[in-house]
């Protein structure tokens, strides 16, 4: 067996053991580990394919960032796990039934005419080929238009996601500081003259007295 | 390929440029301003828009110039619709600002986004590839969806982007769809290319038209064409006034030039095939259109069904365009169709610009009744309201008599007499709901006495737009050859 072969049984292994993990695993917090842990072995298959682009995106897109992200949620949110698995095994049939259709499908892709393993055969690159470098050199050459006009939407997004969330709330009561330091004496005491003594009047004597009786 | 590659011809898009590099200015200039300085963000937006116009004006040769790997075409027609499209957002600009200042929603984040749904727009004008013009359209719309809910505080608003969002998503996701299918039958993405690969017939037929249902669903979307057209009266109702004048004039153009770009410079040899589905669009989107606006009491709502059935007659001009193998047709057709959409965008700033105009503080002028016996208030901007009612109606000299006219024109030449007929009919049951305006600002009298509180830059504006909607219909041939040369040059 070849050192890659052995490589490949390796990293498909951990990777369907993570995979099991995700949804066998009882705390939320270790099935999204489980499943940082099966992108890392997708990510080392994509290396094995001599695709390194996308097994360097993969984990810095979805190790780096949804994952933490995704871990962020589950532990702030509270999320009853005894609900969650509460007739965890009666879904069984409709998993297996939506996971054999998932088969199936690859079959009549991988086995047809146009995308089948005969049709896109794999070509092997020279030794100092880097993808990564031929993508970057496409992107800033050829495709320099559609790059910049897709990081002018994600400014939009960025733009327009503030406008919406970044805003005085009407019912918000909040301290302004410098102002508090700055008041004067008189603007919150008033002094107030009056006698020392005063009558109490008659009519709300009697009012007391009924309401005793 | 790679390795001999040349820079790019900027030149042909200085506009875009110029456009972007200001509007990230605005965004950091903007962030410095206070309240009280609001205007200079709205100054520096209007001195952008005037910069592109000089510098598209100062670029138009009327050579078609592909450059950026051939994903960017500067033609006449391009340039044509880009100054439009300037006017019409500087028009917008200046009609909607009492309005905002009065809301306190002026913040610069509307300039910003109405810039950056400019630049959208501009790059769907001068797409000449498929990734581009999904590009610029998903540019514009995200624009339009933050700006819809500029008003957080109305949940009327925030429901309109909401819908607008969700459907407009889905449209964009069709619209994709169908450019895969068409990557699929043809191995490119470039019109051009396309183009060529249709015209060689090497590409297979039956994925192409598939992707090309899926085309012009996403393009009737846009357009809001029956029956695709359920966001429509939600999102001029919902979105604050400003908005909806914006999402009623320069989007149109740029529709117009994308359903141009992909139906007429790609898909031409699937004519045919796409011509029947316009012509189901039109005549549902004619007949829904006219139909529905009757039953209206909003003036917003009202308006937005005359767009469904204003946007028919756009595409019945856009279908009958293929007669055979003679081109003559086709630019009788695609001129009719362009001054259409001209003349549309002149009516429909109008039409909004007196709503604002009516507008205070805390008042919407949004249903028929605050029109009542304007003429008491305001003879001249009565006048105005009539010259621009009448127009969309299709009432002799004005400019939306002439555009109708040449229109059915292109019809009856396609040979589609009973379209015609039925497009007139329904014309005239879409006169009655134009002419109660009429008869509510003459003959009624006034519910809302309080004078009219415009500054006097919107009201010479305004009273410019009604009376270019009055000189155009008398003298409709300027425009007319404007887009009969601009299509020349260009297709």
């Amino acid at each position: 067996m070849e050192f890659k072969t052995f490589v490949f049984y390796v990293l498909a292994a951990i990777m369907l053991f993570g995979a099991l993990r995700v949804i066998s695993a009882r705390n939320p917090v270790h099935a999204a580990l489980f499943l940082v842990l099966t992108f890392f072995s997708a990510a080392g298959l994509w290396l094995l394919l001599q695709a390194e682009f996308l097994a360097i995106v993969l984990i810095m897109v979805y190790v780096g960032a949804v994952m933490v992200l995704f871990l962020f949620v589950v532990m702030m949110l509270d999320i009853d796990i005894a609900r969650l698995r509460h007739r965890f095994w009666s879904y069984l049939p409709l998993g297996a039934m939506i996971g054999l259709l998932m088969v199936a499908e690859m079959a009549l892709v991988l086995g047809g005419k146009y995308f089948g393993a005969a049709a896109l055969p794999g070509q092997d690159m020279p030794a100092g080929y880097s993808n990564t470098k031929e993508l970057g050199r496409l992107l800033f050459t050829e495709y320099v238009y559609p790059f910049e006009l897709a990081s002018v939407v994600l400014l939009v997004g960025i733009v327009a996601a503030i406008m919406l969330t970044l805003r005085q709330r009407k019912d918000s009561k909040y301290q302004k500081v410098s102002e508090q330091l700055a008041v004067k004496r008189h603007e919150r005491v008033r002094l107030v003259k009056m006698a020392a003594e005063k009558d109490a009047p008659a009519t709300g004597e009697s009012a007391a007295e009924q309401g005793g009786q | 390929m790679l390795k001999n590659f040349l820079t790019p011809d900027l030149y042909p898009a200085m506009p875009e440029i110029f456009l972007l590099v200001m509007a990230c200015v605005i965004l950091l200039v903007d962030a410095f301003l206070g309240k009280a300085q609001r205007w200079i963000t709205g100054a520096l937006t209007l001195i952008s828009l005037v910069g592109c116009a000089l510098i598209t004006y100062q670029t138009m040769d009327g050579q078609v110039v592909l450059t950026f790997s051939n994903m960017f075409v500067d033609d006449l027609l391009g340039d044509f619709l880009k100054l439009l499209l300037y006017l019409a957002v500087i028009v917008v600009l200046i009609y909607s600002r009492d309005y905002l200042v009065a809301r306190q929603l002026d913040k610069g984040e509307f300039y910003l986004l109405v810039l950056f749904a400019t630049l959208g727009m501009m790059v769907m004008i001068s797409a000449s590839h498929f990734l581009t013009i999904y590009l610029g359209l998903e540019l514009l719309s995200l624009s339009l969806y933050a700006l819809v809910a500029l008003d957080r505080d109305s949940p009327r608003a925030v429901e309109a982007a909401m819908k607008y969002f969700v459907l407009g998503a889905l449209a964009s996701g069709l619209l994709l769809y169908g450019m895969s299918m068409v990557y699929g039958a043809t191995g490119t993405l470039e019109i051009g290319g396309v183009a060529q690969a249709l015209h060689l017939g090497v590409a297979n037929k039956t994925v192409l038209v598939f992707g090309l249902v899926f085309l012009v669903a996403g393009i009737a979307f846009k357009l809001g064409a029956v029956p695709f057209h359920m966001w429509v009266p939600d999102v001029y109702h919902g979105a604050p006034t400003p908005i909806t004048l914006l999402i009623a004039s320069a989007p149109k153009l740029a529709a117009f030039a994308m359903a141009m770009r992909i139906l007429v410079f790609g898909l031409f040899e699937l004519a045919q095939h796409w011509q029947s589905m316009l012509m189901l669009l039109a005549v549902l989107s004619i007949a829904v259109g006219n139909l529905a606006a009757i039953a209206q009491t909003n003036l917003k709502r009202m308006l937005a069904y005359s767009a469904i059935s204003h946007m028919g007659f756009l595409l019945l001009a856009l279908m009958s365009g293929v007669v055979g193998p003679d081109r003559h047709f086709a630019l009788i057709a695609y001129t009719s169709a362009m001054y259409y959409v001209v003349a549309y965008v002149m009516m429909s700033l109008g039409a909004f610009g007196v709503i604002l105009l009516l507008s205070r503080a805390g008042y919407e002028a949004e249903h028929l009744d605050d029109l009542k016996g304007l003429n008491q208030r305001s003879p001249w901007f009565a006048a105005v309201m009539l010259a621009l009612m009448f127009s969309m109606a299709g009432v002799p000299f004005f400019v939306g008599f002439f555009a109708k006219f040449s229109v059915l024109l292109a019809v009856i030449d396609a040979g589609y007499i009973g379209v015609a007929v039925f497009a007139v009919l329904f014309s005239l049951i879409g006169a009655f709901y134009y002419l109660r305006i009429v008869k509510l600002m003459y003959f009624d009298a006034p519910s809302d006495a309080a004078p009219l509180a415009a500054s006097p830059d919107m009201r010479f504006l305004l009273s410019l737009n009604g009376v270019a909607v009055a000189a155009f219909g008398l003298f409709p041939d300027a425009l007319m050859t404007l887009c009969t040369s601009a299509l020349l040059r260009s297709l």
